[in-house]
């Protein structure tokens, strides 16, 4: 959405049409289409809603593949541990892989003040002053981008807005996608939003220090992941404690490793 | 959630798709193509796509929604069929490697514009 949009939505509310009957559920014609004096003419239009989005996406990709550097999509829902999670990546993978940060968030810079500590480059992004969305855009991650100094950088890593629904939908030129999951959260989260477990590569089950102190049932988890994603990757880890960081770490350096090579 | 948004792009979409010669015609109906995958609450949309039209060419338009069912193909052994819950395995191989061939629509099919009697295209 572009800045303003929210407001012209809070006006509408306040529109004196808006509370008479609306019609958009009916499959009828409305009786002055159907006079005498006019006729209807459909118009072919065939277009994607998105493709104004999958379009920036495209060109953000292409910088992304001159600058030569690897990018990478986090989703999750609120409070799965995204930001510790990368935290604790970045004190892994920095400075031998020069990487930089976006974070998305509606309101607060909290998130972006702790990344910052790790030493790399980080922008937050407040998506209030984009209209409040749910979600990043593809053009939003090119404002952010253009302050980065993408040449200096091999990794870049986004930190989507905590919601298991919207930001599936919009790409943004990434070259892979994760999300965390976190033991807290439902087992059934997979099922519930299959869109965002399919369009993911890798599913961290996070919080797995925990388990032991929750009814979670891991294996079924795991079971409701590969039903909607057969072969997706899943690490179990703890960003708290560091457990099962490993194989996770190796899997990202390899894909860091293989673009930029 | 981002429903509010689509229902601006598609505002544009069909704004930019009216041809100039129309004059006074408006648009009437809007016929849209949603995949059962696609991220998008057909009824949140029509909430806001009745809200985002006022004082555009759209203004009093109907939104027609087609919703398209998830279809899978699977790539080992070709079996086809629709998807009805989270399952992407195919029922007949147990395979994992599908191809979707529909459900993730999100697609403005056609506007129906309404033309005045008196308009130059007759």
């Amino acid at each position: 959405m572009i800045p303003g949009d929210a407001f012209k939505m809070k006006r509408y509310f306040h529109h004196k049409d808006f509370d008479k009957p609306h019609h958009s559920h009916s499959n009828h014609p409305r009786d002055d289409v159907s006079t005498q004096k006019s006729g209807t003419r459909e118009i072919k239009v065939i277009r994607r809603v998105l493709d104004v989005n999958e379009k920036m996406a495209e060109q953000n990709r292409r910088l992304f593949a001159e600058k030569g550097l690897f990018v990478l999509n986090v989703m999750s829902s609120p409070g799965s541990g995204k930001t510790t999670t990368l935290e604790k990546t970045l004190a892994r993978i920095m400075p031998e892989i020069r990487s930089a940060v976006i974070v998305g968030d509606i309101c607060t810079t909290h998130d972006a003040d702790r990344l910052s500590q790790t030493g790399a480059p980080v922008v937050q992004i407040n998506t209030d002053e984009f209209g409040g969305d749910c979600h990043l855009v593809a053009h939003v991650i090119e404002k952010a981008a253009v302050t980065l100094d993408l040449d200096d950088i091999d990794f870049l890593v986004i930190e989507n807005v905590g919601n298991l629904v919207c930001p599936a939908e919009f790409d943004i030129g990434e070259d892979s996608r994760v999300v965390v999951l976190s033991v807290t959260e439902g087992e059934d989260k997979p099922v519930k939003y299959p869109l965002m477990f399919r369009e993911c590569e890798v599913a961290l089950l996070n919080k797995v220090d925990l388990l032991p102190y929750l009814d979670f049932d891991k294996e079924k988890a795991v079971d409701y992941i590969h039903q909607v994603h057969p072969d997706m990757s899943v690490f179990e880890i703890s960003s708290k404690t560091g457990q099962g960081f490993e194989p996770w770490i190796d899997w990202l350096k390899n894909k860091i490793r293989t673009k930029i090579s | 959630m981002h429903e509010m948004g689509i229902a601006l792009q598609i505002i544009e979409i069909a704004t930019a798709s009216l041809p100039a010669d129309l004059g006074e015609a408006r648009v009437a109906r809007v016929n849209l193509k949603i995949g059962k995958l696609a991220a998008v609450v057909p009824n949140s949309l029509r909430f806001c796509f009745d809200v985002a039209v006022k004082d555009t060419p759209l203004a009093g338009a109907d939104l027609t929604i087609e919703e398209i069912p998830v279809v899978a193909r699977c790539k080992d052994c070709n079996a086809q069929w629709t998807i009805d819950e989270p399952v992407f395995i195919c029922k007949t191989c147990q395979s994992g490697s599908l191809e979707i061939l529909s459900g993730r629509e999100l697609d403005i099919e056609s506007i129906e514009v309404v033309e005045e009697e008196n308009n130059d295209s007759g």
